[in-house]
């Protein structure tokens, strides 16, 4: 770790030094308060990393990022292609080790305590991927055959009680490689489902479904988020997530720009005052002479940042001035808006 | 079964230890039996199957129906030698068939079926999902290795099994002669025709500890099959350029054909013994190199 800039190497080094001092079973409960000692607030977090960062050679893909997902949550983790989400994801599950940092799973220390606590913890990760011979029962038989603490002579029913969830239990019988993409990914769901789980690791469960089969995605992950399941959900397109998210983390080149509630992050949007008016130059003039910054002129309205002014006050010095109001509006950014910001416009992935 | 099952389970050792470790092979026991499924109901894996039980079908014919008999194949080496033997005493056709195949037949199947072990679980995506689960990276490639070894041993007995029955039906059968000129009694040279064939499945094991090794590197399959059959092919070539004979002893497949030995009075163990410790520690050695790498690998695929 050298060439990481400035102050977040400090973080970086504190996490990993951390990580090291906790005893691997300091998740019993005899050490719950020593963690606690340590840590605010450790059983509240489903998931819990500390200056996690992984670098692919020269590249850093996750830069120490501090994720905080509180349990019963439904955390959208957002950021465009590239922006170092599926790797956050599969450090979360053990299947890359971090670089630096540390992480925890149900307050469980990762990837030490993998068997122990992955079996509490369904996923989906880059997509469905499954036998293609092989029926979608049997492909889920076989996932519940490789998870030790799952009983066989249950496995038939919570099999199909997997399927009957997801609406495939008609289909149970058929082979993977006729499922159409929609399934596939419902077959994914499904596996993380086999049984109870008290989180959910969903990476781009609606990426290449239709408007339909993205709703149904969405209804299926409220529908588990209501059972008190802890839903971790990454998706590049806010919209898609919005609706059913309590908190978000948006990602950017490896980094994370942005983690609390999604209220907050509505919070966040700059205020603009928007005003329509026949005389747009003397309004934006008025709007400069307040000190308004960022003041745009369009057909019949005219926009600014509205800082801390008052609206009342913009309002009294235009009519003051003499400029005809027809309207006055001070719109919040939408989320969308807010996201790009936070995430930069297209192809800057790389920062 | 909680994780709460597992946490409390140390408190009561004794009778439950038992009880437990029981509870734990049956776990074994059932990941295993899926992975043997995997492997041995894919249609590629049937497919290898029948053209390995084919050659000895062929061969068999090729013999009967040849004017020649067993006068057109007195030349050198092992093959030839059981050639001649065949027409006498159809027990010969299982061991002519297993020296046969073994040149390329047996270990392109043993390179396929290793090869594909963790690259093509790796290829496909389902590696990430088995261990998310979490299968247990260790656990994952004891289970892929056990396959292979039924896969090899599978192979080898098949053959043996198809020779020594299309031997019966197209020849005459009765006590064996030997390589040593001796003569045993039928049953005993059918117990050494399995012994062969075990003999033969450890060498295969070594191949396949080998490929399950290049599979952890790549997840390519294709590509890891290949680069096991071309390793298997320059053993083989450099094991019969005579001016590095100081290196044969230490190729993987020096050792193959030493079979023979199994087939003289008295039985030549130290040769036999040589081989199958030369099996052993390249299974060690890679069998580790595996392991070292699978356990520390990042699964990007």
């Amino acid at each position: 770790m050298t060439a990481r800039p400035g102050t977040g190497q400090d973080e970086v080094s504190f996490g990993r030094a951390r990580g090291r001092d906790e005893p691997a079973d300091a998740w019993r409960p005899g050490s719950v308060a020593a963690a606690a000692a340590r840590r605010p607030d450790p059983g509240g977090l489903a998931v819990a990393t500390i200056g996690l960062a992984k670098r692919f050679g020269e590249q850093l893909a996750v830069a120490g990022i501090d994720l905080a997902v509180p349990r019963g949550s439904v955390y959208g983790f957002l950021g465009p292609n590239g922006s170092g989400k599926t790797t956050t994801i599969r450090m979360l599950l053990g299947l890359i080790q971090p670089t630096e940092g540390s992480q925890r799973l149900l307050g469980v220390s990762m990837p030490a305590g993998a068997n122990a606590v992955l079996p509490r913890v369904g996923s989906l990760v880059e997509g469905p991927a499954f036998y293609p011979q092989l029926s979608g029962q049997a492909n889920l038989a076989r996932l519940d055959a490789a998870d030790r603490t799952a009983s066989a002579r249950t496995a038939a029913a919570r099999i199909d009680a997997a399927l009957d969830r997801v609406g495939l239990l008609a289909a149970a019988g058929k082979r993977y490689r006729a499922y159409s993409l929609g399934m596939k990914q419902r077959l994914a769901i499904a596996a993380g489902l086999l049984r109870p789980r008290e989180l959910m690791i969903l990476d781009e469960p609606t990426n290449g479904l239709d408007p339909q089969g993205t709703r149904e995605v969405r209804s299926l992950i409220r529908e588990i988020a209501s059972d008190g399941t802890t839903v971790f959900v990454s998706s590049h397109l806010l919209a898609e997530v919005e609706q059913i998210c309590t908190h978000v983390g948006v990602m950017r080149a490896g980094e994370l720009v942005f983690q609390g509630p999604l209220e907050e992050l509505r919070g966040r949007g700059a205020a603009r005052i928007l005003v329509r008016t026949a005389q747009t130059a003397r309004a934006a003039e008025v709007l400069a002479g307040l000190g308004l910054t960022d003041v745009s002129v369009a057909d019949h309205e005219v926009t600014a940042q509205i800082g801390g002014e008052a609206p009342e006050t913009v309002c009294e010095r235009l009519v003051h001035a003499g400029v005809p109001v027809a309207g006055l509006e001070t719109p919040r950014a939408s989320l969308e808006d807010l996201f790009v910001e936070l995430t930069g416009e297209g192809f800057d992935v790389n920062g | 079964m909680s994780t709460a099952d597992l946490a409390g389970a140390p408190a009561d050792a004794g009778g439950a230890g038992a009880g437990e470790r029981l509870a734990a092979f049956a776990r074994w026991a059932r990941l295993l039996r899926s992975e043997l499924a995997l492997v041995f109901l894919r249609r590629r894996t049937i497919a290898l199957l029948a053209v390995l039980a084919a050659v000895p079908v062929l061969l068999g014919v090729v013999l009967k129906v040849s004017p020649g008999g067993a006068g057109g194949g007195g030349g050198s080496g092992n093959g030839p030698a059981f050639l001649s033997q065949v027409t006498g005493n159809g027990v010969f056709l299982a061991f002519l068939a297993l020296v046969v195949e073994s040149t390329l037949i047996l270990p392109l199947a043993v390179a396929v079926v290793s090869g594909d072990a963790i690259a093509g679980e790796a290829g496909r995506g389902t590696l990430r999902y088995l261990l998310a689960v979490p299968a247990g990276r260790t656990r994952l490639l004891g289970i892929k290795l056990v396959a292979i070894k039924a896969f090899c041993a599978c192979a080898c007995l098949l053959v043996a099994a198809v020779g020594a029955a299309v031997g019966a039906i197209l020849f005459p059968v009765g006590p064996v002669t030997l390589l040593s000129g001796t003569s045993v009694p039928l049953a005993d040279g059918l117990l050494r025709l399995v012994f062969v064939a075990l003999y033969l499945a450890a060498a295969m094991t070594a191949l396949g500890a080998i490929g399950l090794a290049i599979s952890t590197f790549t997840e390519h399959p294709v590509g890891a099959i290949a680069a096991i059959l071309v390793i298997a092919v320059a053993s083989e070539v450099a094991d019969s350029v005579s001016q590095i004979a100081v290196i044969h002893p230490y190729l993987p497949t020096h050792f193959w054909l030493t079979f023979d030995a199994m087939l003289r009075v008295p039985v030549d163990w130290p040769d036999l013994l040589h081989g199958l410790a030369s099996f052993a520690v390249y299974a060690v050695i890679f069998g580790s190199v595996a392991w070292a790498r699978f356990t520390t690998a990042d699964v990007t695929s």
